[in-house]
């Protein structure tokens, strides 16, 4: 499998910063890094990471499924993540996400139908103080308000 | 050792050593403190919560699985506060839990429903949706159905440290956690079923018996598998002469809980549609089907008329009949048919390695010593494939003791994991200063090494300076009994000269026999026309040999006889019969019927096996074993160490036939679950 | 800069935040960065952690644990390596102040690590991020080359003969890597599940090594600890925890921010000076003190409570992890209790029985009850399901579900009751869901 150099040498230099013998350590870096990549965590990705830390292909399987960033099927170029936990739920963060939905008339980890955006209710992402928060990819939007949403929204639908 | 550490439990004053755990010290003195995922050998989960008790000094509830005893530790394992996390912590495990007891394979024996009978609630609180996911099969052999998972990871680590192969995992987290098998949607593995059997619920269950009986139906048979040689204690669970399964949950034998397939599942080759369950004449130049009295008759007549001419006969006996069976086979031929024509497939050099090592005490190890001795080197075999149990037992070995283990084998094994030291050819020698460094050694050989290669190899472990003890490899069930009981035209029972010319196998093949009777054996495995003038065969099944004989007696399979056998480490074990197959006959009985049909059996003595056995007791060197140990079930180790044995060796005629996990010969050809774990990999391709 | 800040803050920590590059490493070394790490440098390693023991630190990440006492139980003279191990998987809902440590002061906590391993000689260390602050990840990795270009990592610190090298490792999203020993499993490339405990991080840690674990805020404490000593640090505090303690006002509040106070701060000035008041003029009803895994307070348990370790035990909730949440007169508690266990049952390990299906009922009883079809008897059994996890499971995760939900049953019983009148939510149209 062959990733861009940047990725290379990032998968490089995680296969070095832990003790000898301790690559399995780069697992979950090498899948996320990998997963911002390729789109998602493919069968293709799996078994590439399996090689080069040493294990085996059911090995990556129990500890990528265990981790809610790391995803099997692609998710869209932009992914839509609406926290609707406690703090973010006392300043309409649930409103937002109903809002999200309709809006795109997606559900919970669904992809537009022309896979260009997906959806998913998030627990916290350390936005509490500027609640209600949303996370677009990894960028943090703050102190959402339903225009803005709406805003962000068409923006990223214009943008496809 | 160090002193025992002095505890109080439930106000019983208690010792137990230093480092047990709490859990185990209690089990020691009679208390019972439940777990699901505690178990004794494996490594600590401390996730079922079942095993919480109070200890003093400590606010919390503990785990007795985790907790080591300590000095003047206060251990209360009965009162109201632990009694309410039991019955709440079961009460847990049953919300997602589908009650679908009268139809699971585990019920009656659940381990789940023994707690909730003692410890649990009478009803649930929980009125809302389970979680539910379809059933899924991961392999011809394994079943797996999520719901009634309890997530114990007893499978998970069987599997991984028990077998070696972790073929097994966990995916996802939390309340929709599941055990998933390595190819994603299917299980690529030794198809053992410890996942199976350990499994204290019904989440995992065997293609060979899920849906037959109800638990309490079976009757349940402790008896040795006939498979391979290294001698595992399989419980055949039996109904109305069927078997139903094989396990070994009560750990008894020399194998514990260990079982291969083989032990587990491939005891199918018995009601094989080809099972033949009368005897066959042939006539016209066909085999036809006739009572046992006919039979008999043709065998007995056709021997007397020979000897009354003093006709040449030829004995092939197998590695598979019992000892009792071969000591009255060779005795049959050397008494009564006067020939020393009498021979068995030979798959290892015992008798190299006993001359070798004459005058020597204690140098044969048993099954147990794998497990104890501190350094193991294995040559030529792949143990994990050939020889599972030995494999299993040098795993656990280094698992729980760190025992330096040394492989020299020309490919990959799995022993590679954990060796100290791996040489891919036959240089065992350059291994030498490392091994002189170790305290004791275990040296298990295979049929690479024979002749004077073993002599070679008993000078060097005897120049190490070190206590060592040796395995000569053998193939099947009985090998070591074949050689014991004096199966070679060169050598009488307990390897007493028998200064007899003799032919071998190949040349009985070839010679212009009277009558060739080979009992248990396939000589003609994949070809070759027969040249003797009569032939008589035992056996289960019309083989490449059976195909060519005049008369063929349908014979009992180990399963349908009593007896005894040898294991590769020269371990004696009684086989118990399980079931009864309409037709066939154990091989001792049909002899017995011939010698009586013949008029000579009083020369030959009851065919009952315990009479025979005395007799072995008696005659055969080494075979001095403890009756009591045997007759309960037990392993007596054998030991025919005396004097030099000065035959020929005939290295030329010993040859393993390396059977893999999924076959075992004629056997393994007809059981369908060797077959089916074999078809699903070729299909898959 | 995220909230303007109070007049009534102590800026110990965060006294570079909102300065112009405050995270450069110039910055930095201009406002006195990396003199606690030559000091330390030049001082015994019993020294260093005596001085962190007279500081009263206690561990920020939750549990409150003093932190010299902690570093004192890593073996020293162990042969194996030693590890530095940073905590900033900040999962705790209510909880965004690591973040602001680590974007505006990167090298504060590199200078923290460093003075961490001068005490246990360790020569490694990792930060552990959560995956969704991969932001901060960037932000990290260019405070790190910084360091190195400038040799404050390294071979050879400064020519102090210390050497150090300090990585970031990303986490993908699992709260309870936020655990330490699930955190060290995650980092050995497992899945987060936690270890059996003892043998403590201490002693058997990242990589089976003795490792120190700590809270990136913990660590970042400790250059002040260190530069000014501990008794100063100490007296900021209360008697038994000294310092102040970055604290995120989140909720019903009109001037929502991360503030750093004085450990003792009371919670009604905080809640009333700091953050503006209750937004829309409402009355308080219900208060979090540090995330969402405390028990919570009623209005009138606030009165006269400080912000620290021991106002909060007596009244049977915990500081926690700074994670203030603050609901007014209009929010739904059952809203609130079926929340936080949505909460816990997704992150829930799965390992034990008790988290894993105490957890999941909840979450399927109170959404039931929620949505009115509850009964009067699920009332007791959802403070029941509860409270039958708590101090058995096989890590605190079970006892963060326990607590909120069984302290909401308790305190708030009427409002369950009055949702079996006032079906579904009799709270759902009085408007507490007005944004900002």
């Amino acid at each position: 499998m062959t990733f861009s150099p940047q990725l290379e040498a990032r998968f490089e230099k995680l296969l070095k910063i832990y003790p000898p013998g301790r690559q399995r350590s780069a697992m979950i870096p090498m899948l996320l890094y990998g997963q911002d990549e390729v789109g998602s965590v493919s069968d293709e990705l799996i078994e590439e990471v399996a090689k080069r830390i040493g294990v085996t292909p059911l090995q990556v399987n129990e500890v990528l499924s265990y981790y809610s960033m790391l995803h099997r099927k692609p998710l869209g170029k932009h992914h839509v993540q609406v926290c609707t936990n406690i703090s973010c739920l006392l300043t309409g963060g649930d409103k937002l996400w109903e809002q999200a939905c309709e809006k795109l008339g997606i559900g919970h980890k669904e992809v537009s139908a022309d896979g260009q955006i997906s959806l998913e209710e998030v627990e916290c992402i350390g936005a509490c103080s500027w609640a209600p928060a949303i996370q677009v990819n990894y960028d943090f939007y703050h102190k959402v308000t339903p225009e803005q949403l709406d805003r962000l929204l068409d923006g990223l639908k214009k943008n496809v | 050792m160090a002193d025992p550490v002095k505890l109080t439990i439930n106000g019983q004053e208690i010792q137990a050593a230093p480092g047990t755990l709490v859990i185990d010290a209690a089990k020691q003195a009679g208390i019972e403190v439940p777990a699901f995922c505690y178990y004794e050998g494996l490594s600590l989960q401390a996730a079922c919560r079942m095993c919480l008790v109070e200890i003093e000094k400590t606010p919390k509830l503990q785990t007795a699985c985790t907790v080591p005893v300590a000095e003047g530790m206060v251990v209360r394992t009965e009162t109201q506060q632990v009694h309410t996390a039991r019955k709440y912590m079961l009460e847990y495990l049953l919300t997602n839990h589908p009650l679908d007891c009268p139809v699971c394979d585990k019920g009656g024996e659940c381990e789940l429903q023994d707690m909730t009978f003692r410890y649990g609630v009478g009803e649930s609180r929980f009125t809302e949706e389970k979680v539910h996911t379809p059933e899924k099969q991961f392999s011809p052999v394994v079943f797996f159905d999520a719901p009634r998972c309890i997530l114990c990871y007893r499978c998970v680590r069987i599997c991984d440290e028990g077998m070696g192969v972790t073929a097994l995992g966990v995916i996802n987290r939390g309340v929709v956690s599941e055990i998933a098998p390595n190819k994603g949607d299917h299980l690529e593995c030794d198809e053992c079923g410890a996942c199976i059997d350990i499994c204290p619920v019904g989440a995992l269950t065997s293609g060979a018996y899920r849906y037959k009986t109800r638990p309490w139906e079976m009757t349940h048979v402790g008896t040795i598998c006939t498979h391979c040689a290294d001698g595992c204690k399989t419980t055949l669970g039996t109904r109305n002469d069927q078997i139903i399964r094989g396990n070994n949950r009560d750990r008894s034998g020399i194998n514990g809980e260990f079982l291969c397939i083989k032990g587990r599942y491939g005891f199918d080759f018995y009601d094989h549609p080809d099972r033949l369950q009368a005897p066959l004449v042939r006539r016209n130049g066909k085999l036809e089907e006739v009572s046992w009295s006919q039979a008999l008759t043709a065998v007995a007549s056709k021997f007397n008329e020979a000897l009354g001419r003093s006709g040449s006969f030829g004995v092939i006996g197998s590695n598979h009949t019992t000892n009792e069976e071969n000591f009255y086979l060779q005795k049959f031929a050397r008494e009564v048919l006067k020939t020393n024509h009498i021979d068995h497939h030979r798959t290892g050099d015992v008798v190299t390695l006993l001359d070798a090592l004459s005058g020597k005490q204690d140098k044969l190890a048993t099954v147990a010593d794998l497990y104890e001795r501190q350094a193991i080197l294995v040559i030529g075999a792949d143990l994990a494939t050939e020889h599972p149990l030995l494999s299993f037992q040098i795993r656990a070995n280094y698992r729980h003791h760190k025992a330096h283990i040394y492989v020299v084998t020309p490919a990959a094994v799995r022993e590679d994991k954990y060796a100290t030291a791996k040489i891919r050819g036959r240089d065992y020698a350059s291994l030498r200063d490392q091994l002189k460094a170790e305290p004791e050694l275990v040296i298990l050989f295979d049929d690479s090494v024979k002749g004077d290669d073993v002599r070679k190899l008993v000078e060097f472990g005897e120049s190490l300076g070190i206590p060592v003890k040796y395995v000569p490899l053998v193939d099947y069930s009985n090998s070591r009994g074949a050689v014991d009981m004096g199966l070679t035209p060169e050598l009488l029972p307990g390897y007493q000269i028998s200064g007899q010319p003799g032919m071998h196998v190949h040349e009985m093949l070839d010679a212009d026999l009277d009558v060739l009777w080979v009992i248990g054996a396939n000589p003609f495995k994949g070809g070759g026309q027969r040249k003797a003038r009569f032939l008589v065969v035992q056996d289960m099944f019309l083989t490449d040999t059976a195909q060519q004989a005049d008369v063929v007696l349908p014979a009992a399979s180990a399963y349908e006889k009593n007896g005894s056998v040898t294991n590769v480490t020269g371990e004696v074990q009684r086989l118990k019969r399980g079931i009864n197959t309409m037709g066939a006959k154990p091989d001792l009985e049909i002899m017995g019927f011939i010698a009586r049909e013949m008029g000579v059996a009083a020369a030959l003595g009851p065919w009952v096996p315990d009479v025979v056995f005395e007799q072995i007791r008696k005659i055969v060197r080494g075979y001095q074993v403890p009756l009591p140990v045997v007759a309960t079930g037990g392993a007596a180790q054998t030991m025919p160490l005396n004097g030099r044995i000065p035959v020929p060796g005939r290295p030329d005629l010993i040859r393993s036939d390396h059977n893999g996990l999924f076959d075992s010969g004629t056997l393994g050809r007809y059981s369908r679950v060797l077959h089916s774990v074999v078809e699903s990999r070729s299909n898959r391709q | 800069m995220y909230n303007e800040p109070s007049p009534l803050e102590t800026r110990i920590l965060s006294r570079r935040f909102g300065k112009p590059n405050s995270a450069s490493i110039d910055t930095y070394l201009a406002d006195d960065g990396y003199k606690a790490f030559l000091k330390a440098s030049r001082m015994k390693p019993e020294e260093i952690i005596e001085e962190v023991k007279i500081s009263n630190l206690r561990g920020r990440g939750g549990a409150g644990f003093p932190t010299g006492m902690k570093w004192s139980f890593v073996p020293r003279n162990s042969p194996k390596p030693k590890y530095i191990v940073v905590n900033a998987d900040e999962s705790e809902p209510g909880t965004c102040k690591d973040r602001l440590l680590m974007e505006y002061d990167p090298h504060q906590l590199i200078e923290g690590c460093l003075i961490a391993g001068l005490s246990v000689d360790a020569h490694a260390g990792y930060i552990y991020v959560r995956g969704e602050y991969r932001y901060l990840i960037d932000i990290l990795d260019k405070a790190l080359a910084e360091a190195y270009d400038k040799g404050w990592l390294g071979k050879n610190i400064q020519g102090s003969g210390f050497d150090f090298d300090l990585y970031t490792h990303t986490g993908a999203g699992a709260y309870e890597c936020g655990e330490e020993s699930a955190l060290l499993e995650s980092l050995e490339g497992k899945r987060g599940v936690p270890r059996i405990r003892p043998p403590f991080p201490a002693v058997v840690g990242a990589f089976q090594c003795p490792t120190i674990l700590n809270n990136v805020e913990t660590y970042c404490a400790v250059p002040a600890i260190i530069r000014d000593g501990g008794k100063a640090f100490a007296d900021l505090g209360v008697p038994k925890a000294g310092g102040t303690k970055l604290t995120c006002l989140t909720g019903h509040i009109n001037k929502p921010g991360v503030y750093e106070l004085k450990l003792g701060f009371p919670v009604m000035k905080m809640i009333e000076e700091v953050g503006g008041g209750m937004r829309n003029g409402k009355k308080l009803k219900a208060f979090i003190p540090g995330g969402s895994s405390c028990p919570v307070l009623t209005a009138a348990e606030c009165e006269g409570a400080t912000m620290d370790y021991d106002s909060m035990a007596s009244r049977k909730s915990m500081l926690g992890s700074g994670g203030v949440v603050v609901m007014d007169e209009d929010t739904c508690m059952v809203k609130v209790a079926l929340r936080i266990i949505r909460f816990y049952a997704h992150e829930s390990c799965g390992w034990c029985i008790p988290c894993r299906e105490g957890t999941t009922w909840l979450r399927k009883l109170l959404t039931r009850f929620h949505q009115g079809q509850g009964t009067r008897s699920d009332i007791d059994l959802i403070g029941d399901v509860s409270r039958n996890m708590l101090g058995r499971t096989f890590c605190p995760l079970g006892d963060a579900a326990s607590l909120p939900t069984t302290s909401i049953v308790e305190k708030f019983r009427h409002e369950f009751e009055d949702h079996l009148n006032g079906k579904p939510c009799p709270y759902e149209h009085a408007g507490q869901m007005v944004t900002v």
